[in-house]
């Protein structure tokens, strides 16, 4: 009899969790922005991957056809030296949304678990793991990343994921430890202590999910941040190396006067399509910070 | 009826001090004495009441005895078993076994379920830790401890946000059951439940400890809840015990002139009746720079001139179980 039960408990909890999987997503669809935000970020997503698995060819020049404006074979027209610049903006994208995720992903990893360190037990390791955030803050990205360019002599792909996770986690560091030291003085963390468990599953396990949603929203807003970041600095010639088309590899052929006033497509696509997915994905964000938010339930 | 009492918490001189510190360096300026030597005996399958006015230190008493805080000084024994051993000495293993055998509930339920985690995972995590393998087992003894609560199993799918205050306590003392312990000690349990709910929820944990054989810590400052509850009394006042008696006697025969004021303030629901209310001036002191001599003296409407240059020793054998820390009662033999 007892066996029954157990059943029923289990698939009660189960449709429970469903529906308030539903009710969020119910949410979720009824802001329309954020709805938006999402299916663009999602076709765009899904195009650059496409182009990509596909094997578009955004590399060799058409000789014949330089700087040719939008339409006929080449739907965005080329770029100064004969690309088509449809397959570069769709190739150079999965690069820019990789960056952009990876590296918000990880930032905030290193952030949250930083953050949990630090705000959980307090004292001196809060303290100490403070203060190296501040330096790290101190310093200008754009000299982290011109250092690094010089001391290991090329520009590379490596070289931007390691100098923005490096400089890009101490948001989220901020924000975990201030959760966690109010919510360590919570009644349900004390509960738990007191059944003895250990640490690291108090702070991972109880303390975290309730940290969840603002580390999503800001890892949301964080992916815009570093896709605009990136599109700086390879404009600038300090990012990906050239040969690897990025959208702000692409906009870096836009830099000369004269591709600027005559060539208004080289600079207009990539451009727009970094502006259309970084507008999208603050979107996506504000919708999730409206459905996670616990304190607006 | 005192001798053949098992001895179960064994209290010698506890003190929980909390520094309070000032500047870059962090040199120690005072401390919150928030326990300042409490010696007493608690045992086995009896309801200790801890009565006192905010601040008294009657929660922090009540988490140093469960070692979620660290004492300053003193000595906590628990019988091991027949063994007492000095909880502040405890190896890893035999604190993980204490914290299976003293467990606590919480004065405010509604922060005390997670509230991102669904009852059922609050309830499992305990269970898991403390080494119930299989998800059967684990269902069993929710199922055990939840009808002991009368909540229907199939609420351990919700979560916490839809229950009411009163479930949430009664989860919570269920949640606090699920290792079997010996000693729980009540934080308060009520006083965050409106009064017909707190009726409910103290005959649950009436009834759950005559089903269980528990010990009860019981913390609160309603002092009419802990007449219904207690069988003996133990009142604070600052950190230090005043008087400690069973629970009628303290009721009909209070002895130290707080206990007295305390009691003063019970209210009786009959309008006819005048009772002569003992209002007691100020508040009470800081724990930070206590009063010189007995702690209660400059509020004490019977003070004498020793009570303000000695502090009073526990005179035992009042009758009974009777004690009191008074100089009233001390015989004149101090003066």
């Amino acid at each position: 009899m007892s066996d029954s039960t157990t059943v029923s408990i289990k698939n009660q909890n189960k449709s429970a969790a469903s529906s308030l999987l539903k009710k969020n997503i119910r949410k979720f669809m009824n802001n329309k922005l954020a709805l938006f935000g999402l299916i663009v970020v999602v076709i765009m997503t899904v195009a650059c991957v496409v182009g990509m698995i596909v094997g578009v060819d955004y590399n060799t020049p058409n000789l014949t056809a330089l700087k040719t404006p939008p339409g006929g074979e080449h739907i965005l027209g080329t770029d100064t030296i004969g690309r088509d610049l449809w397959a570069r903006v769709l190739y150079g994208g999965c690069y820019s949304i990789f960056i952009g995720v990876f590296c918000a992903v990880m930032s905030s990893v290193i952030g949250a678990i930083l953050g949990a360190i630090s705000g959980y037990f307090g004292g001196k390791i809060d303290q100490l793991i403070i203060r190296i955030s501040e330096i790290f803050q101190a310093f200008p990205q754009l000299v982290l990343v011109m250092m690094l360019v010089a001391i290991v002599n090329k520009r590379g792909l490596s070289n931007l994921l390691v100098i923005f996770v490096l400089t890009g986690w101490m948001t989220t560091f901020r924000m975990v430890r201030n959760e966690f030291m109010s919510l360590k003085g919570e009644t349900y963390v004390k509960v738990c202590e007191a059944f003895g468990m250990k640490k690291s599953r108090i702070m991972f396990n109880q303390i975290l999910p309730n940290v969840m949603s603002p580390i999503i929203v800001s890892t949301t807003t964080n992916v815009a941040f570093f896709i605009l970041q990136e599109a700086a600095l390879s404009f600038i010639g300090l990012g990906v190396a050239d040969s690897t088309p990025t959208w702000g590899n692409i906009l870096n052929a836009a830099k000369s006067v004269s591709v600027v006033t005559n060539q208004w497509w080289v600079w207009v696509f990539p451009g727009l399509a970094i502006s259309l997915f970084v507008l999208a994905i603050n979107f996506l964000g504000d919708g999730l910070r409206d459905v996670l938010d616990a304190k607006q339930q | 009826m005192s001798e053949n009492k098992e001895v179960i918490f064994r209290i010698k001189n506890l003190k929980t001090w909390f520094p309070i510190t000032k500047g870059a360096f962090k040199k120690v300026v005072g401390n919150v004495k928030a326990v300042d030597g409490v010696g007493l005996d608690i045992y086995k399958g009896e309801t200790l009441g801890i009565v006192g006015e905010s601040g008294c230190g009657k929660s922090t008493f009540g988490k140093t005895v469960m070692m979620l805080e660290k004492p300053t000084d003193g000595q906590v024994e628990f019988n091991f078993g027949g063994e007492f051993k000095d909880i502040t000495k405890f190896t890893k293993d035999e604190m993980f076994e204490f914290r299976k055998k003293v467990q606590m509930v919480f004065q405010d339920p509604y922060s005390a379920l997670n509230p991102q985690k669904k009852i059922y995972t609050s309830f499992e995590e305990p269970l898991k830790v403390h080494g119930v393998k299989t998800e059967a087992e684990r269902e069993k003894i929710m199922q055990q401890v939840l009808k002991m609560v009368n909540i229907q199993p199939d609420y351990l799918m919700r979560y916490p946000h839809e229950f009411s205050g009163g479930q949430r306590q009664r989860l919570c003392i269920a949640r606090a059951l699920e290792v079997m312990p010996e000693v729980l000690i009540c934080d308060e349990p009520v006083s965050a439940l409106d009064v017909s709910i707190q009726a409910q929820v103290l005959n649950l944990m009436k009834y759950i400890q005559r089903d269980m054989k528990l010990t009860y810590l019981f913390i609160a400052h309603d002092l009419s809840v802990v007449q219904y509850m207690a069988d003996r009394i133990m009142v604070m006042y600052l950190g230090k015990v005043v008087e400690v008696a069973d629970s009628k006697a303290l009721y009909e025969k209070p002895m130290h002139p707080y206990t007295k004021a305390l009691l003063s303030a019970i209210p009786v629901p009959d309008i006819h009746t005048t009772k002569k209310r003992q209002i007691l001036e100020g508040e009470v002191p800081s724990p930070i720079n206590k009063p010189a001599g007995c702690a209660f003296h400059n509020r004490c409407p019977q003070c004498m001139e020793i009570c303000k240059t000695k502090d009073p020793d526990m005179i035992r054998d009042q009758g009974g179980e009777h004690m009191v820390a008074c100089h009233l009662y001390s015989g004149g033999k101090d003066q």
